[in-house]
């Protein structure tokens, strides 16, 4: 039987201390029992001699110094995990909230997961197919890859992530989809927008969702995406899914783990985050992937949302520099009503070389896509000089490029929430609006595939284009 | 009395006994043995940074002192490994833990079972001294691998050569003291004390790399140091690649501190299909890759720029020249920030260590040309990516990391965005090498290479310049001569400094065709000046053709045959003559 520890010595924030405590371990879970017999759950955060320091994940409000005894369960925090998972709802800490019971569990594991070697790891390869036109033809989602949306608050993420959830296949594509959603201190309105989605697309029986609305405690917070990249795992790499897991809102996310980090008294780094900032998302962020000899993968689309729009900020630059790139969205894109609002130019997609072009997609996949970056570019510079001397100074080819830019925004870029393009489409679309551009501008495709692809009347074909 | 754990805080535990354990002592901690290091002795508090996760580590649980340092495992089977953090091969934790990694599993480096075929060096009576080299093995078709002593005496007994595993005596020495010690192909060293040498070289030899921005403008020298600095998405990693995979170096130290699992899973599939170009064999014949990937522990990332180090010098010690890459160094600084914090130490800059200057400067200074304790030369040259905050080149590690390393490639976010790659900014990058490798280029090219260089940087200079008039009024109102700078500077821009990493040829360019490329360019911009003199406009000149053509050149010209490249003189004169006709 394990002893009971009948009061605290301390209470802090979120955090309690206990004294006299023996044989317990860093990182244990214990269970807190109130005077009414309301239970709540804790974790042991430091360890001090006989002291021991626990978060408690549903707050201290309530708790008195006397009124409460403590009971360590020897096991760190973990997650029931079974295939019934599919198709239920759960707190942020693993507990179903949808009313139908608890999930019988095959298997239970640390909600921490550990490390994939990277010997171990399969070079992810097989192209995602989101039917978005600037995903799918400027930052191409791969398979295994962890791509997140850099937005701001305000602008339509939500929308993109649930058009990536509706419209993702893989083609020529063997084994099935399954996706776990995680919700960090999201508003209901947005948790109850995605039930919604997914029950339209009929897409309901294979999410797994993990909810931490905004009223809900931080500490469960930073569980959500703990517990739901380890059902994401399960479901990979034991039962052999093809997983995207959309976490949204990272930034949510951050900011707990930062109220936390104050709260324990530790030194704050840049703009008051904890020092472990980096290696606390790597640990999230890399648990995508996919791993030699076991059929399933494990894809990430994580969103936040940029404090001020401001991509310099810690957490979306700790991000990208994890994350394999980033799917930028743009203010201004936002409220011309353009959508998708995706600016593609600082939009990145690191894996997309190894998994676009002959045998993947179509063989002028990157060249195209490197021409379209680089004339978009130049784009940017024509408008900047027509802001300043005024449009009807520009020269030819600088009037061309202002007029390739308009029709790439509102033809390559511009679709419908529930337009569902083939791949072939937004090539053919590319080429279409670069057809405004003389050949010999350019310079990022080779002869060949310009004699191939490149038709001077493709612009015909375009909306807006006279 | 053993030493028992007092306190747990992450990767930082305190354990206490009857007297401490000595600093910088590797230990293991608690009952799965998890490798740790003493990094302070407070009276009875010893404080350890543990290289593996803490969770479920008890006060009372043991901790052992080893009685040494942090050490790793050298001898022949590092080349065409891969290993992590603190040297562990990764293989063969998979083959124990599968493909997740488990605690506590303490692998040696090296495999014990595998047999060398050996020749030993020496014979009864032979005196060994540090340096000496006493056996050589084949470590891949590529490398010779040499036993470099590292203790003094008189040898014993030797076996001839023949089979051994790296645990297999292969001679016996008695030092000075009479005591007797056993030479086997392994050898233990401590990673964070520089290995011994005879004497430092001044730097005088290029690493070629393969690159023509970096070759040509901004060049590092063997035994030099260089960083990469550039915000996310602006090709780190990829330029990084791009010179393990090229540079002339003998043997590459790949280090992937803190980056991303796929990265390293890529570089080990793409180097193990690709040939070295000098020698024809597979470039994981002459690399060594750690990988301690974001999400393993930070203490181990903290070790790992000093155990790559460690296998860097040791290679050199055998007369190698040894390039090694750390992607990324401001990783490990964040390392050291993340343990400096757990330790409540005071913060100075950004939360930065107050010994941050001065852990950067140890680690850039075991960089140099060496003449070895055998008399061999040398070199360890250092390349390290810093992944400035928020791409702000003003933050500490980027700053400190200046005052240390004499070449500074600054990759740029707009090139990047562009799509130019490599993203390296000729403007604010630096090299402080050119002066030193002046001999070097002189005997090779005579002194017209580096009166290339300069002209091809003036044009340069001059075209961003005149950019910034341009951004503000427009190019058609600049003088036809203004143009020309324009248009030559966009030639060697779009044709010299871009290179597709991508492109079978254009991947690796040999130094002879980048000087050939310049000559070309500049001739263009010679050539071009009656042009302009008659003020003709250079969009004439632009429609011929030619100047597509000339970018082409680094498609066109195969680096095998650049003879071809002198076709490109009448290729320019022709167009010229054509459009003077034109408008006589």
């Amino acid at each position: 039987m394990r002893i009971n520890y009948i009061g605290i010595s301390e209470i802090n924030g979120p955090l309690i201390v206990l004294d006299g405590v023996s044989g317990v371990g860093y990182d244990e879970m214990c269970e807190i029992t109130m005077g009414a017999g309301q239970r709540r759950t804790g974790r042991v955060i430091e360890l001090d001699g006989e002291r021991a320091v626990i978060q408690v994940f549903e707050g201290t409000h309530g708790l008195s110094l006397e009124n409460v005894s403590t009971r360590f369960t020897g096991r760190p925090m973990e997650l029931p995990l079974s295939k019934e998972m599919l198709g239920r709802v759960f707190d942020g800490a693993g507990n179903p909230i949808d009313g139908l019971g608890a999930v019988f569990p095959q298997e239970a594991r640390n909600i921490n997961g550990s490390a994939i070697n990277p010997v171990s790891r399969k070079y992810p390869r097989s192209c995602i197919y989101t039917g978005i036109s600037a995903i799918d033809g400027m930052s191409t989602l791969i398979r295994g890859q962890k791509l997140p949306i850099f937005s701001g608050a305000g602008m339509r993420h939500n929308e993109v992530a649930a058009q990536i959830v509706k419209q993702a296949r893989v083609s020529g594509d063997d084994g099935e989809f399954a996706i776990v959603f995680a919700a960090m201190g999201v508003k209901n309105d947005t948790a109850d927008f995605f039930r919604r989605d997914f029950e339209e697309a009929g897409a309901l029986q294979r999410v797994v969702m993990f909810l931490n609305m905004a009223s809900d405690p931080i500490l469960e917070r930073i569980l959500t995406p703990r517990c739901a990249l380890t059902a994401a795992e399960y479901l990979a790499f034991t039962l052999g899914y093809h997983v995207l897991v959309i976490m949204t809102d990272m930034t949510s996310y951050c900011e707990a783990l930062r109220e936390f980090s104050s709260s324990k008294g530790e030194i704050p780094s840049r703009k008051g985050y904890p020092s472990y900032l980096y290696s606390d998302l790597a640990s999230l962020y890399e648990r995508a992937g996919m791993i030699e000899g076991a059929p399933g993968s494990v894809t990430q689309v994580p969103v936040l949302t940029m404090p001020n729009d401001d991509i310099t900020h810690p957490i979306p630059d700790l991000t990208g520099y994890i994350t394999e790139g980033q799917i930028v969205l743009d203010r201004e894109m936002d409220q011309s009503k353009l959508y998708p609002p995706i600016t593609v130019l600082p939009s990145l997609s690191r894996l997309m070389k190894d998994g676009i072009g002959k045998g993947f997609t179509r063989e002028d996949h990157p060249a195209l896509s490197n021409q379209l970056f680089s004339s978009y570019a130049k784009v940017q510079e024509a408008r900047a000089l027509a802001g300043v001397i005024g449009e009807d100074e520009l020269s030819e080819t600088d009037k061309k490029y202002l007029r390739f830019g308009k029709l790439f925004e509102e033809n390559f870029v511009r679709q419908e929430p529930d337009e569902n393009r083939s791949i072939d489409q937004t090539l053919e679309t590319g080429w279409q609006t670069l057809s405004v551009l003389p050949p010999d501008e350019l310079d990022r495709v080779d002869a060949v595939l310009l004699r191939k692809y490149y038709k001077e009347d493709g612009i015909n074909a375009l909306r807006g284009s006279i | 009395m053993p030493y028992e754990i007092y306190s747990v805080n992450g990767p930082v535990v305190t354990a206490r006994g009857a007297s401490s354990l000595a600093m910088m002592e590797s230990v293991r901690v608690g009952g799965d043995s998890l490798m740790g290091e003493v990094v302070s002795v407070r009276g009875e508090d010893t404080v350890i940074q543990v290289y593996e996760d803490t969770a479920g580590l008890r006060p009372g649980d043991p901790v052992l002192g080893t009685g040494g340092a942090l050490s790793v495992e050298l001898g022949p089977g590092l080349l065409h490994n891969i290993f992590d953090g603190v040297l562990r091969p990764l293989r063969a934790l998979e083959g124990a833990s599968g493909a997740f990694m488990a605690r506590g599993v303490n692998i040696g480096a090296l495999d014990t079972e595998k047999l060398w075929d050996v020749k030993v060096l020496l014979k009864e009576g032979d005196v060994v001294a540090p340096g000496t080299v006493y056996a050589e093995c084949k470590e891949t078709e590529l490398i010779t691998h040499r036993c470099v002593s590292q203790t003094a005496g008189t040898v014993t007994s030797v076996k001839p050569g023949g089979a051994f595993t790296i645990t297999e005596p292969l001679a016996e020495i008695k030092d000075a003291r009479g005591k007797t010690h056993t030479l086997t192909l392994r050898q233990t060293w401590p990673i964070r004390t520089p290995r011994p040498v005879k004497n430092r070289l001044p730097i005088n030899r290029p690493l070629i790399t393969g690159q023509r921005v970096i070759d040509t403008l901004f060049p590092v020298a063997k035994g030099g140091c260089a960083a990469i600095p550039g915000p996310f998405g602006a090709g780190k990693t990829i330029t990084q690649h791009q010179l393990a995979k090229w540079s002339d170096a003998d043997i590459i130290v790949y280090l992937g501190c803190g980056e991303r699992g796929n990265e390293m899973t890529q570089v080990l599939e793409e180097f193990s299909g690709l040939l070295d170009p000098r020698s024809g064999k597979p470039l994981l014949d002459r690399t060594v890759l750690l990988a301690n990937t974001s999400n393993m522990p930070v203490a181990a990332r903290e070790a790992s720029v000093y155990t790559g180090m460690t296998v860097a010098e040791y290679y050199r010690d055998m007369g190698y020249h040894v390039a090694i890459m750390a992607d990324s160094t401001s990783r490990w600084a964040e390392a050291l920030r993340e343990i400096a914090g757990r330790l409540e130490e005071m913060p100075a800059e950004e939360g930065f260590p107050a010994y941050l200057p001065s852990r950067l400067a140890e680690f850039y200074e075991r960089a140099g040309y060496m003449v070895t304790l055998s008399g061999a030369e040398g070199s360890v040259t250092v390349i390290g990516a810093v992944s400035p905050q928020g791409g702000d080149f003003s933050e500490p590690v980027t700053q400190n990391t200046k005052r240390f390393v004499r070449t500074f490639w600054a990759l740029d976010r707009q090139l990047a965005y562009a799509r130019h790659f490599p993203a390296i900014n000729w403007i604010t990058s630096y090299s402080e090498y050119i002066d030193d490798l002046e001999p070097w280029y002189r005997e090779t090219f005579g002194d017209q290479f580096s009166a290339l260089r300069t002209r091809v940087s003036r044009l340069l200079l001059e075209e961003s310049k005149l950019m910034e008039i341009v951004k503000l009024i427009g190019a058609d109102i600049l003088p036809d001569d203004q143009k020309l700078v324009i248009e030559a500077a966009r030639i060697i821009r779009l044709g010299f400094l871009q290179q597709n990493a991508y492109h079978d040829t254009d991947t690796y360019v040999p130094i002879e065709k980048q000087k050939g490329m310049m000559e070309i360019y500049l001739y263009f911009y010679d050539a071009a000046k009656p042009i302009v003199d008659r003020n003709i406009p250079i969009a004439q000149l632009r429609d011929t053709g030619i100047t597509d053509a000339l970018i082409r050149i680094k498609y066109d010209v195969p680096n095998d045959n650049i003879a071809l490249l002198d076709d490109y003189r009448g290729k320019i004169d022709g167009a010229v003559r054509s459009v003077l006709e034109a408008n006589l």
